[in-house]
């Protein structure tokens, strides 16, 4: 790679290329950890609940990406109580907080796309495998959430792309991922058309891996792919 | 936060003007207006190319779109920062930057929209208006078009919401739309950045949960004047 940039310039974009990948993975494990918790919950009969979730949903749906994150980054070490926030300045900051305000910004979309994917079960599924005998996890675990997960995949995957590539706004609260990286590299070297191609593919890289992941997915969850294959 | 309101709602609205740069929610508006009716014909331009007889340009079209839709729009406006000087030979302002890279961005994903809603017109709505002699475009403008563009009004109206929430991005390079405005008020107060940033979103939150819902119950009341309901 000599000959588009120095090694060790390479090393510094690649390195972005982890941080932008560590940050991607932390924001998605977080958002549908949590959009899981949103679906539960707005799920319950409680009225404030539904509410409290909608609300949730409806902020991070309205708001910019960019202000939420400044938003974290900016306003929220404020409130935190004095212990945490030195503990966060001391242990890369904006790191943490990106991937909170990615996170949350995230499981708002994921919980919605769950919510229709279970929205579109049958209720005569819950029943008939109630009526069977399955208690109320075993129905989920076997009946309603593999369908569910099913038809809520292709979404999913739509949002983990977005995901991806939204990590990139972390740069502008001076996270060192591949943006800020590559913005860095050009400051230094005026390579502007090799930096920022060789960042370019980079993304494209990751988000064709990501789609790949996705199309793997569906097609080892599509019901009927054994008996195809043996046919 | 309510002092920073009285002080400062005019820099949150229209930034410096009149005694500097138009800016805030104002250039936020109009940045987002412009990229959109921009790309709206650039979409259309897409999308028939996507659903075209000819297999080159179908390839061409899903590799241009697939490119820009999968690249950051970040990415895509620092290319056009850097580019469109390069090569133009012309010093490009931030905002005619912005709105080249949200212009190209939309395109990309308004083309999607707009193909769906155009491969779903059934098929004997092209057939019959080519079998009574209506030429390709003739077809498109009269028949497929304006049945398809009414079909996707919702898919059209939720990408002009993310076009504003994306013009937030203009910070990055400096446009002095609604995100650098409050910036720069955050910069002046220094002591109050939860109340600034506060806000900001507040602002964001009401413009887009109103243009939106406001949107569709405008289509709402279409539909059912045209007895589609």
């Amino acid at each position: 790679m000599d000959f588009l940039l120095p090694a060790d310039q390479m090393a510094m974009l690649l390195w972005g290329l982890r941080t932008t990948v560590l940050l991607f993975t932390v924001a998605w494990v977080g958002a549908f950890a949590l959009a899981v918790i949103l679906v539960t919950v707005r799920a319950t009969e409680y009225r404030p609940c539904r509410w409290i979730v909608d609300a949730f949903v409806a902020y991070h749906r309205n708001v910019p990406l960019l202000v939420q994150v400044m938003f974290w980054y900016f306003g929220m070490p404020e409130i935190l109580p004095e212990g945490i926030r030195f503990w966060l300045y001391d242990h890369n900051a904006e790191f943490s907080l990106a991937a909170i305000a990615l996170a949350l910004g995230s499981s708002a979309y994921q919980a919605e796309d769950i919510r229709s994917g279970l929205r579109a079960i049958p209720a005569t599924q819950f029943e008939a495998a109630r009526a069977l005998g399955c208690n109320y996890l075993q129905t989920m675990r076997f009946i309603v959430v593999p369908q569910a997960l099913r038809i809520s995949l292709p979404p999913l995957v739509g949002r983990a792309l977005l995901l991806f590539k939204n990590t990139s706004v972390a740069m502008a609260i001076g996270v060192a991922e591949l943006t800020y990286r590559t913005r860095e590299i050009e400051n230094m070297t005026f390579k502007t058309f090799t930096v920022f191609g060789i960042a370019t593919v980079l993304y494209l890289l990751g988000t064709f891996a990501l789609m790949g992941l996705g199309a793997w997915l569906e097609r080892r969850t599509t019901p009927g792919r054994k008996e195809r294959r043996h046919a | 936060m309510l002092e920073i309101i009285s002080n400062y709602w005019l820099t949150f609205l229209i930034g410096q003007y009149p005694n500097g740069p138009l800016g805030g929610l104002a250039m936020t508006m109009i940045v987002a207006v412009l990229s959109i009716l921009m790309s709206f014909p650039i979409a259309i331009g897409i999308a028939m190319a996507r659903l075209s007889a000819w297999g080159w340009l179908r390839m061409a079209s899903a590799a241009l779109s697939s490119f820009v839709r999968g690249i950051p729009l970040l990415m895509l406006i620092f290319w056009c920062y850097f580019v469109i000087p390069i090569m133009t030979g012309y010093a490009v302002s931030g905002f005619w930057t912005l709105v080249a890279a949200l212009t190209i961005y939309e395109a990309a994903y308004l083309s999607e929209v707009i193909r769906a809603g155009m491969a779903a017109v059934p098929k004997g709505q092209t057939e019959a208006a080519r079998s009574l002699g209506g030429g390709y475009f003739l077809t498109l403008r009269s028949v497929v078009l304006p049945q398809a563009l009414f079909n996707v009004l919702p898919g059209i109206t939720s990408q002009f919401i993310s076009t504003i929430k994306e013009t937030s991005l203009g910070y990055v390079i400096a446009v002095n739309e609604l995100t650098f405005a409050a910036n720069q008020v955050n910069n002046q107060l220094l002591t109050q950045p939860l109340q600034v940033f506060t806000i900001l979103a507040a602002i964001y939150f009401l413009l887009c949960f109103l243009l939106s819902r406001g949107l569709s119950a405008l289509e709402f009341s279409i539909r059912r004047k045209r007895g589609l309901i």
